[in-house]
């Protein structure tokens, strides 16, 4: 009962947060948490559930914004359809690299995956059609219309779609650990071959989990193409977008519900914080931090801040991370 | 497209090749002990570049004269790295593993932006300029330069693993670590040493490339996903392989490049390397 109203709380509270911040910059901030809250929430499902390390989430990022965005351009539809489209597009590429991707294991698998980013990244730019190296503009509309998701008179709309998008990425999250697919998933990742004993089809098991990750990753391409009304290859589909995504997950805590939220609400402050700070100027002080946090989270409690949560309130539950990896004697076969 | 294109970018591609190997030989001991992937290799690359820049810049000294304190500098970055960070995950879960270093490279990458800007620096009469001819064929003398130390610091790697007692008890625990210790090896030594030299690789590397390349915070990226290709290609953990791979690397970038559009040069290698990790994942020459 205390956890249900503890939760309503917290949600009016939220629903209510654009009354009291109301300075443009302030509710930016909030916007970036829950865009990058819920793209890790989105990464989590794969890597956290799932196992599979994926470091070129920023392909389905990118393929969001770019089909929603093609579509405004030449076809004149409406983004949202757009989104739809996006999401479709990325389900059907992402089902498309896991066939052959997911033979492949550990760094194998990490390492194909950034090489897959640079190659749809690399592609992307030369495209001229969709606007190749460029970038695309979407055009301005007046006034503010839901139909065309364009907000630019407030920002609140968008910090509420933002919030909608976490929340439908949570509460995925949420089915997923109690069903049946979602102990698919965590045995998959904890052994794989235990796994497959038991019957469980591993190959289908990890293409469910893309599918699921990259359909919610390209929702967020949609919002942020719609939200900067500017993309190009280098903002949504680069290296470091991907690896920012799970630099969330990891800081919060990979393979738990909330650590997503959590990583965010530490990570996008700092960033536009040092950015205020600092005046930006190529500074990269976020990204020093960022990169001394990740090794110190990995080196002394890769369950990240959500397990030192949890230990600081000396809650028993498990950390929802991978068992450690069985001392190997041999080499690993990829 | 002539003949004399064809081979003068076969030559390039070839001596390219050279160096790849060398930073790629780096990355495959150290997975080759231990199965760690150390993300964090082109930035290693990259401080050593920015050592021999700042060596140069500040005290006039050549890179090819710093180059023996550089990479000196880079073992013990690589010890201290090894005693610092991989050693507390090595029984982690694999995600401690990949991020730990990914965390240590974005931490360097920005510690470089930080202290130095983003700046695109060169360094200017170096010792080895100009270039030669040959028959209407033109090679750049520091890529030649480069290119022969990489090789001959690749072949003092190779004396080293397979000549020297050292080198050998690097081998054996590379097979088996298990058996190693009860053979009276000190595995921990052993690591920490994989990472001192693993990192000089990249410190010769490094001062090799200053003289004719950029230097620049990110300039480690793209030189770290070359060895991965690198590394795979010559399969995981074998380290004389890799001289063949870094130069087939070398060859199809400058070729695809070349051949197809250069924008896309990058592109084919990386699809060389899903080729390769899915077809042949042992790579091309299995294990040593």
């Amino acid at each position: 009962m205390a956890k249900w109203i503890t939760g309503g709380l917290a949600l009016l509270v939220l629903l209510a947060l654009p009354a009291l911040v109301t300075r443009p910059h302030h509710r930016h901030v909030l916007i970036m948490i829950f865009l990058y809250a819920m793209l890790a929430t989105a990464w989590n499902i794969l890597a956290g559930y799932c196992g599979q390390i994926s470091l070129g989430h920023a392909i389905f990022f990118g393929l969001g914004a770019y089909t929603s965005t093609t579509l405004v351009k030449q076809a004149a539809l409406s983004p949202w359809i757009g989104m739809a489209a996006g999401a479709v597009v990325a389900v059907v590429v992402s089902q498309a690299i896991g066939f052959p991707v997911f033979r492949l294991r550990g760094h194998y698998f990490a390492i194909a995956t950034i090489a897959l980013g640079e190659i749809v990244q690399t592609l992307l730019i030369n495209w001229d059609w969709i606007g190749g190296a460029r970038g695309v503009f979407i055009p301005i509309r007046r006034p503010d219309s839901f139909v065309h998701f364009q907000f630019n008179e407030s920002k609140q709309n968008y910090y509420y779609i933002a919030l909608a998008m976490f929340a439908l990425a949570l509460l995925v999250t949420r089915l997923l650990e109690r069903s049946r697919a979602g102990y698919y998933f965590r045995a998959i990742r904890e052994d794989q071959e235990a796994a497959a004993s038991l019957g469980i089809n591993v190959a289908r098991s990890k293409q469910l989990a893309m599918a699921i990750s990259a359909g919610l990753t390209a929702l967020g391409g949609t919002f942020y193409a719609q939200y900067i009304l500017f993309i190009d290859p280098e903002s949504v589909l680069s290296l470091s977008l991907s690896i920012l995504i799970c630099l969330v997950a990891v800081l919060g805590g990979v393979g738990t519900l909330w650590g997503p939220l959590l990583g965010a609400a530490v990570l996008v402050p700092l960033s536009e914080g040092t950015r205020v700070l600092l005046g930006g100027g190529g500074k990269a002080l976020d990204l020093l931090i960022y990169g001394g946090l990740i090794v110190l989270i990995s080196v002394a409690q890769p369950g990240g801040l959500m397990a030192l949560l949890r230990r600081a309130r000396g809650d028993a539950h498990q950390l929802g991370l991978g068992a450690p990896s069985r001392p190997r004697l041999g080499h690993d076969k990829p | 497209m002539t003949a004399e294109i064809l081979l003068q970018s076969v030559i390039s591609g070839i001596l390219m090749g050279f160096v790849y190997a060398l930073i790629a030989a780096g990355l495959s001991l150290i997975f080759g002990l231990m199965e760690i992937v150390n993300f964090a290799h082109g930035e290693f690359l990259m401080l050593a570049m920015f050592g021999a820049f700042w060596g140069w810049a500040l005290w006039s000294v050549d890179p090819l004269l710093s180059l023996p304190l550089t990479t000196l500098a880079l073992f013990v970055l690589g010890v201290l790295t090894y005693k610092g960070i991989i050693r507390w995950i090595l029984g982690g879960p694999m995600l401690a593993q990949i991020f730990a270093t990914f965390g240590l490279a974005i931490f360097l990458r920005s510690a470089a932006q930080f202290l130095f800007g983003v700046d695109f620096r060169l360094i200017q009469n170096p010792w080895v300029q100009g270039r030669i001819s040959l028959g209407g064929l033109f090679i750049g003398l520091p890529q030649l330069t480069a290119s022969a130390a990489a090789l001959a610091a690749f072949a003092g790697l190779y004396w080293f693993l397979r000549r020297t007692e050292t080198g050998l008890a690097l081998q054996a625990t590379a097979q088996d670590r298990q058996a190693a210790a009860l053979m009276g090896i000190n595995t921990e030594r052993m690591f920490a040493l994989g990472w001192g030299i693993g990192s000089a690789c990249v410190g010769v590397a490094g001062s090799l490339l200053a003289i004719f390349f950029y230097v620049f915070p990110d300039v480690g990226a793209t030189f770290a996903l070359l060895a991965y290709v690198t590394v795979a290609l010559g399969g995981f953990g074998n380290v004389p392989a890799t001289l063949l791979a870094g130069v087939i690397v070398g060859l199809v970038e400058v070729l695809g490049g070349m051949l197809i559009a250069p924008a896309f040069k990058y592109a084919i290698v990386f699809l060389l390397y899903l080729l390769v990790v899915l077809i042949r994942p042992q790579g091309l020459f299995g294990k040593f």
